[in-house]
């Protein structure tokens, strides 16, 4: 025997369920009049700097079809690669949420093209955006990033990127530029294309 | 070095879990890829509790016509956030989410024929306090049938969406009620892989919490994942 020392677990987590919008965009699901507004509706929230874009894809299960009743999040620094609550603009929230449209089940937000942040070592990341998917039949949320494929020189020299083993799947982490300042960035679940998932 | 413990994935629920039928085509097929935190993962969103209106943490009047309050039996539901090393996780939003008394969900896509209650929606948040405590008020939830196998029921539960200071602890689970025994029953429970694990999930009945002549008390306490430090460093909580 040795000495105990005092530890927790981690809550286990559960599938967020189908209802899991009921909890999270009330106002999306049609429960009115609880919140002025969902959690994550607004990104920018006043006189923002950078570059103004919008992050468009959808989620995709094994059988090709995309899922009308996922959650996805998004995380990023502000355009000088500054995260909120940590000297960020402050016209700027760094998280959004959204529901999917009802019918195809597209997320959009709008945001701004994040700057480029520090890998612990010091290193400039590439400019990407965390996503965090949750859905009936996910057990456990899944985490990755978007990067943007015009960045090419920056995302050649990404810390994360340069060290995947899996370098034919990268092209699964990329995001492709439309017109407008629309970027768009597919998930897979499973499948030839499937996204690489992150256990971070 | 800083960076969170890494997810015990066998303390989860794995991916794919062919009882609980949706998550055959929703499993992602290869490992998930492991690499170190970084402020991207380590930094999160901020909510402060002034987002919170008056009723957002009473599930019985948050949707009830002036002067009428949801059915079912009032019950309280409290507890604490804390990290795996029991460091308390102050000022973090917990969003519930839940179906009525009858088992029945606010929702276009909820077929199940028990009745909606005109005096609940089944959403409701709260920001913990200064020590990491959280506390609503609702009705208990009824348990429902769910398509599945033929004949499955989801046990009696609330679902947590929590997000700690860093988006690496962002997670969502459900909590479970003291002595239900459809809790064994359940494909979706089931996933977890330990019985310890399940009973984690379990709120216990709480009667020194309970309001005489009009709530019952649960607790239940959640646990994020835990940022490493040294003995050496003492960074404030959330940066
Ligand atoms: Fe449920």
């Amino acid at each position: 025997m040795v000495q105990k020392f005092e530890q927790f677990r981690e809550s286990p987590s559960q599938t967020a369920g189908p209802y899991v919008h009921i909890g999270c965009t009330p106002n999306f699901s049609g429960i009115t009049g609880v919140y002025p507004e969902d959690p994550g509706t607004r990104m920018i929230t006043g006189d923002v700097a950078g570059e103004r874009i919008t992050l468009r894809g959808a989620v995709f299960d094994g059988a090709g079809t995309a899922l009308r009743d996922a959650l996805i999040e998004v995380w990023q620094a502000d355009a000088a690669g500054r995260f909120a609550g940590q000297g960020g603009d402050p016209a700027f929230t760094g998280w959004g949420r959204s529901a999917g449209d009802m019918a195809t089940g597209e997320f959009t937000f709008e945001t701004v093209r994040p700057g480029r942040v520090r890998w612990p070592d010091g290193r400039l990341q590439a400019p990407h955006v965390t996503f965090w998917i949750v859905a009936r039949g996910i057990n456990l949320g899944l985490q990755t990033r978007m990067y943007f494929a015009d960045e090419a020189a920056a995302n050649a020299e990404d810390p994360i990127l340069t060290r995947l083993e899996h370098s034919q799947r990268i092209p699964t982490l990329l995001a492709a530029a439309e017109e407008g300042g629309t970027h768009r960035f597919d998930i897979h679940l499973q499948g030839p294309q499937e996204t690489i998932f992150f256990d971070i | 070095m800083s960076g969170f413990v890494p997810r015990d994935r066998r303390w989860h629920p794995p991916a794919l879990t062919p009882d609980y039928k949706t998550s055959v085509k929703r499993s992602p097929g290869f490992a998930p890829l492991s690499f170190p935190t970084s402020l991207s993962e380590e930094s999160g969103p901020v909510f402060r509790d002034d987002m919170l209106g008056p009723q957002d943490a009473d599930l019985i009047h948050n949707f009830a016509k002036a002067g009428e309050s949801a059915i079912g039996p009032r019950i309280i539901v409290h507890g604490r956030v804390i990290d795996e090393f029991g460091r308390p996780v102050p000022k973090t939003l917990v969003e519930v989410w839940q179906a009525n008394a009858g088992g029945r969900y606010r929702h276009k896509k909820e077929s199940y024929l028990a009745p909606l209650d005109p005096n609940f929606g089944g959403c409701g948040r709260v920001v913990t306090d200064d020590q990491g405590f959280y506390e609503f008020r609702t009705i208990q939830p009824g348990p429902y049938p769910w398509p599945n196998t033929m004949n499955d029921w989801r046990p009696a539960h609330i679902h947590f969406s929590v997000f700690g200071h860093s988006f690496a602890q962002r997670l969502i689970t459900q909590m479970y009620f003291e002595g239900d025994p459809l809790i064994w029953k359940c494909p979706i429970v089931d996933t977890i892989p330990s019985r310890e694990g399940i009973e984690s999930l379990v709120a216990a009945l709480d009667m020194a919490r309970a309001i005489p002549m009009d709530s019952l008390a649960y607790r239940f306490d959640i646990v994020l994942r835990g940022r490493r430090q040294t003995h050496f460093e003492n960074r404030p909580e959330g940066l």
